[in-house]
C-alpha cells in the first residue's frame, strides 16, 4: 500500500507510511473495540446460559446483540466522577495506559500470513513485554484513586502479574525454541499442514506446557479464578472501584483486549496460528499458487481460523469464570511459584531433550507434505527472521515468494 | 554517635515495620450480608484485628412488641430473619402458646413442621448461594435461588406472601393449604433431590472451594459454647445440640414421632443416612467447610422431615383449628422459649401482666451470638478470608439488629 501511494500517487514517503500506519492502527483498534463489544455480549449470554437465565433479550432484536452498544452509550452519558483525594493526572492517565498496552501488543499479532500490523523479528518478545505494561495502568489507577480498596487491588495485581510473567515467559520460549525464531509469523508458518503439526502435539512436553501457558495467561489477564485485583466479594471492585463512565470502560476494553490477545497468542504459538486442523487450502491446491486470487482467499480463511481459535480460548476463560470460586492471594502465588514455574521449567528442559534426541518426532517423516514444502521454503530463503517490517495490507516481496514458490 | 542513631526513633521506625491500615468493610460492601460494617486493621493483606459494628438495621422491634398484642407482633417477627420468616413466626407463636399453655391441633402441628422445614431448606439455600458469592463464584447463587424460587411459589400459594409470611401464628396457622399443594410440594422435592449433588460438585467438593474453606476460621467447640454460638455454627464444631431433639418439651413435642438424625460429626463421621461426599483431608472440625457442610446436610435432613410431615399431615382428618383472637388476653407471668431456626437458636421472651399486650418482649438472636465470634476467627487471617468466615456464619442483619 505504501509503495502504491509513493509510486502511483506520488506522495512523499513519510506521508505514505504515516497513512499506512494510520490505516493499520484504525483497523486494529476496530478489531479490539469490535471484539470487546462482541465478547462482552457473549460473556453476558454465556453467563446467563450457565446460570439458567436468558441474559439480554431485547436490545437490538431477539438475542440482545446490541446490548454492549447500549451499555457503551450509557457509559458515555455517565457523570465523570473523580474522588476528592485523587491524584487527578494519574487518575485520568491510568485507563489509557492500560488500554494502550493492550492495544500496542496487537500490533505484532499476525492474523494471517501477511495480515499483521508490523511484522517484528522479535514478535513474541514484543507482545509479552508490551502486555506486561498493562499492569502499570492498574497500579496507577489503584494509587491515584485515593481509596484503600483500590490500593489493595493494585498491589495484588502488581504481585500477581509480575510473578506470572515468569512461567508465562518460559512457556512462550518453548515454541520459539521449536521454531528457531521469535517471529510470530514464522512460528505459525512452521505449524502449517495437518493438525499433528501444531506445536501442542509436537511432543508430550509441549502438550503440558500449553495448559501451563493457558493457566498463566488467565492469571496474567486477571480473569477468574485469578481475578484478585478486582475481587468483588473482598475489594468491592478492586483497582477500578472509583472509576465510572468512559474511563471505566477503557479498563474493561483493555481486559477484553488482553483476553483475546493471550488467546490469540496461544493459538499462534501452540495451535497452529492461522493454519486450520486440515490443510484445506493446500489440499484444494490453492496455496500452491495456481490462481492469483487464491492467496487472498487463503488469507481470509487464515484470519477466520485464528479468530476462531482465539475466540474459543476466550470462551473457555468465560466458562471458567462462571464456574470456579476465586483463589486467595497466597494460593495464587503458590500456584505460580510452586506449580507453574517448576512445571514450565521441567517441560522446557524436556522439550530441549526431545529436540536433541527425537527432532523428527517419534515416527520420522510423519510430518505432512505441506509443512515440508513450507519448511523447504523457509530454509531456502536463508533468513528465517525477516529483516523488513511489513505493515498491514502490504503484500511484501517475501510473501509473494510464498505464492510463487511452487509456480 | 552510632549509639545516638540507634536510639533515634525515626531510624528504628524506618526498619522493616510496615504501616497498619484501618479499612472499613461495609456497611455498603458487597459481601457483608446486608448492612454490617466491619472495621479491619490490616497489615498488608493480613487482618490483625476485626471489629463488627452493628445497628444499621435497628427498627425497635422489641419495643414495638410491647405496644401490640401477641398476634399483632407476628409480622414483625417476619422481618427479623427474613430468610426464614416461617421459623420466626413459629418461635414467637410457641413462646406465646407456652405462656397460654395452649396446644394446637394435631393437623396444625404437622403443617407447622412441614412449613418450618421447607423454610429451613430455603434459608440454607440462600446461605449456600451467598457463600459461593463470598468466595467469588456467582453461578451457585443463582442455582440456589432457582430452587428457592419454587419454595417461595409454594409459600405464596399457601399464604399469599413470598417473603414475610405471617403464616404460622399464635394458636395455629392463618389458613389451611390449598388443594393440590401437597402434590406440588412432593413434586418439588423429587425435582430438588438430584440437584443437591450438583451443589456438592460445584462447591462442597470443588478443589478451590475446599482450599478456600478447609482449615479457615477454625472454631473450637469450647469457644463456640463460650460465645453462645448455636445452630449450624455450633454443630459445625462438633457439638451435638439440636433443639428439635434437645429443646423444651413444648417444642420437641412438635417433632414427636419424626425420625431425623442431627447433622453433626460424631466419632469422626457425619450421619450416613444418605450419600454424602467425603470430608476432605484438609478440613478441620469447626472450620468454614464444616459449617457449610452441616448446612448442606440439614437441607437433606429437612427434605426428609418435609416428606414425613406430608405423610402425617395428609393422614390427619378434621379441621386445622382457628388461631387465637387478635387481642387474646395473656395470663400474668412470663415465658421464654428457644427454637431451632436455620441460623441457630432463636429465643423469644415475653412478660405479661394480664393484658393482651405483653409488658416486655425480648428476642434472643442467634446471628448476634454467631457474629460475636467472628473477630476471634478473623484474627491473623487474610482479607480474602474475612468474607469466607463471615459468610460461613450465615448471619442475617435483620435478626441481629431487630
Amino acid at each position: 500500500m505504501a509503495e502504491f501511494l509513493i509510486e502511483t500517487i506520488g506522495l512523499p514517503s513519510w506521508l505514505a507510511w504515516t497513512a499506512v500506519a494510520a490505516v493499520a492502527a484504525f483497523l486494529i483498534l476496530n478489531v479490539i473495540a469490535g471484539g470487546a463489544l462482541v465478547f462482552i455480549w457473549a460473556e453476558r449470554k454465556i453467563a446467563a446460559r450457565i446460570q439458567d437465565r436468558l441474559g439480554p433479550t431485547r436490545t437490538g432484536g431477539r438475542f440482545g446483540w446490541l446490548q454492549s452498544l447500549a451499555d457503551g452509550i450509557k457509559l458515555l452519558a455517565k457523570e465523570d466522577l473523580m474522588p476528592d483525594g485523587a491524584d487527578g493526572m494519574l487518575f485520568r492517565l491510568a485507563p489509557y495506559v492500560s488500554f494502550c498496552a493492550s492495544f500496542c501488543a496487537f500490533i505484532a499479532l499476525p492474523f494471517a500470513f501477511d495480515v499483521v500490523g508490523l511484522r517484528l523479528n522479535v514478535g513474541v518478545f514484543f507482545v509479552v513485554a508490551v502486555l506486561g505494561l498493562e499492569v502499570f495502568g492498574v497500579i496507577l489507577a489503584g494509587y491515584a484513586s485515593a481509596s484503600k480498596w483500590s490500593l489493595f487491588g493494585a498491589m495484588r495485581e502488581a504481585a500477581q502479574v509480575v510473578s506470572y510473567e515468569v512461567p508465562l515467559g518460559m512457556c512462550v520460549v518453548v515454541p520459539v525454541m521449536l521454531a528457531g525464531s521469535m517471529d510470530l509469523v514464522t512460528i505459525a508458518e512452521k505449524q502449517a499442514g495437518w493438525l499433528t503439526n501444531w506445536y501442542i502435539f509436537h511432543d508430550p512436553f509441549t502438550f503440558v506446557i500449553f495448559w501451563v501457558y493457558y493457566t498463566c495467561a488467565v492469571a496474567s489477564v486477571n480473569r477468574a479464578p485469578f481475578d484478585l485485583a478486582e475481587a468483588e466479594s473482598e475489594l468491592v471492585a478492586g483497582f477500578h472501584t472509583e472509576y465510572s463512565g468512559l474511563r471505566w470502560s477503557f479498563f474493561f476494553m483493555a481486559e477484553y483486549g488482553s483476553m483475546f490477545l493471550v488467546s490469540a497468542l496461544a493459538a499462534v504459538l501452540f495451535l497452529g496460528g492461522w493454519n486450520g486442523p486440515v490443510p484445506i487450502a493446500s489440499l484444494l491446491g490453492w496455496s500452491d499458487g495456481s490462481s492469483l486470487s487464491a492467496p487472498y482467499a487463503v488469507r481470509l480463511l487464515g484470519c477466520a481460523n485464528l479468530m476462531g481459535k482465539a475466540t474459543a480460548g476466550v470462551l473457555v476463560m468465560m466458562w471458567i469464570r462462571w464456574t470456579l470460586p476465586r483463589l486467595r492471594i497466597d494460593q495464587v502465588m503458590t500456584t505460580c511459584l510452586k506449580y507453574c514455574t517448576p512445571i514450565a521449567a521441567l517441560m522446557f528442559a524436556g522439550v530441549m531433550l526431545w529436540q536433541l534426541f527425537l527432532p523428527g518426532g517419534l515416527v520420522p517423516g510423519s510430518r505432512h507434505q505441506a509443512a515440508a514444502v513450507r519448511e523447504a521454503w523457509l530454509e531456502g530463503r536463508g533468513d528465517r527472521v525477516p529483516s523488513t517490517n511489513v505493515p498491514l495490507g502490504v503484500v511484501p516481496a517475501t510473501s509473494r515468494q510464498v505464492v510463487g514458490v511452487s509456480q | 554517635m552510632s549509639q545516638l542513631l540507634d536510639d533515634d526513633q525515626r531510624i528504628i521506625e524506618f526498619d522493616v515495620r510496615t504501616d497498619e491500615m484501618l479499612v472499613n468493610m461495609g456497611p455498603q460492601h458487597p459481601s457483608t450480608h446486608g448492612v454490617l460494617r466491619l472495621v479491619l486493621r490490616t497489615d498488608g493483606e493480613i487482618v490483625s484485628e476485626m471489629e463488627p459494628h452493628i445497628g444499621y438495621l435497628h427498627r425497635c422491634a422489641e419495643k414495638i412488641g410491647e405496644n401490640l398484642t401477641a398476634r399483632q407482633w407476628i409480622p414483625y417477627t417476619d422481618r427479623m430473619d427474613y430468610l426464614a420468616a416461617m421459623n420466626m413466626n413459629l418461635g414467637w407463636s410457641l413462646a406465646v402458646e407456652k405462656l397460654l399453655r395452649y396446644e394446637v391441633s394435631e393437623k396444625a402441628r404437622h403443617l407447622r413442621v412441614l412449613i418450618a422445614e421447607l423454610n429451613r431448606i430455603a434459608s440454607h439455600l440462600v446461605g449456600m448461594g451467598a457463600y459461593g458469592l463470598d468466595l467469588g463464584t456467582f453461578s451457585p447463587f443463582l442455582y440456589a435461588f432457582r430452587e428457592r424460587e419454587k419454595i417461595l411459589d409454594l409459600f405464596e400459594e399457601a399464604c399469599g406472601a413470598r417473603l414475610t409470611y405471617s403464616y404460622i401464628t399464635v394458636g395455629g396457622l392463618t389458613a389451611d393449604l390449598p388443594p393440590g399443594w401437597l402434590e406440588r410440594c412432593e413434586q418439588f422435592l423429587d425435582q430438588f433431590e438430584p440437584v443437591i449433588r450438583e451443589y456438592h460438585t460445584l462447591l462442597t467438593t470443588n478443589a478451590i472451594f475446599v482450599k478456600r474453606t478447609a482449615g479457615i476460621g477454625v472454631l473450637s467447640p469450647e469457644m463456640a459454647i463460650d460465645y453462645g454460638c448455636t445452630g449450624p455454627v455450633l454443630r459445625g464444631s462438633g457439638v451435638d445440640i439440636d433443639l428439635r431433639r434437645d429443646g423444651e418439651s413444648i417444642y420437641t413435642a412438635m417433632y414427636d414421632g419424626y425420625a431425623f438424625e442431627v447433622a453433626v460429626m460424631k466419632d469422626g463421621h457425619y450421619p450416613r443416612d444418605h450419600e454424602y461426599p467425603a470430608v476432605p483431608t484438609d478440613a478441620v472440625l469447626g472450620d468454614c467447610w464444616h459449617r457449610f457442610f452441616v448446612r448442606m446436610l440439614e437441607v437433606v435432613q429437612s427434605m426428609d422431615l418435609v416428606r414425613q410431615a406430608i405423610d402425617r399431615y395428609s393422614q390427619c382428618k378434621g379441621p386445622l383449628g382457628e388461631p387465637l383472637k387478635l387481642a387474646e388476653k395473656l395470663p400474668a407471668g412470663d415465658a421464654y422459649l428457644e427454637t431451632e431456626c436455620p441460623k441457630g437458636q432463636m429465643g423469644f421472651y415475653l412478660v405479661s401482666e394480664g393484658a393482651a399486650i405483653p409488658w416486655r418482649v425480648r428476642a434472643r438472636s442467634s446471628s448476634f451470638s454467631n457474629l460475636a465470634v467472628a473477630p476471634e476467627l478473623c484474627r491473623g487471617c487474610l482479607i480474602a478470608d474475612v468474607p469466607a468466615v463471615v459468610g460461613s456464619l450465615d448471619i442475617v442483619m435483620g435478626e441481629i439488629d431487630r
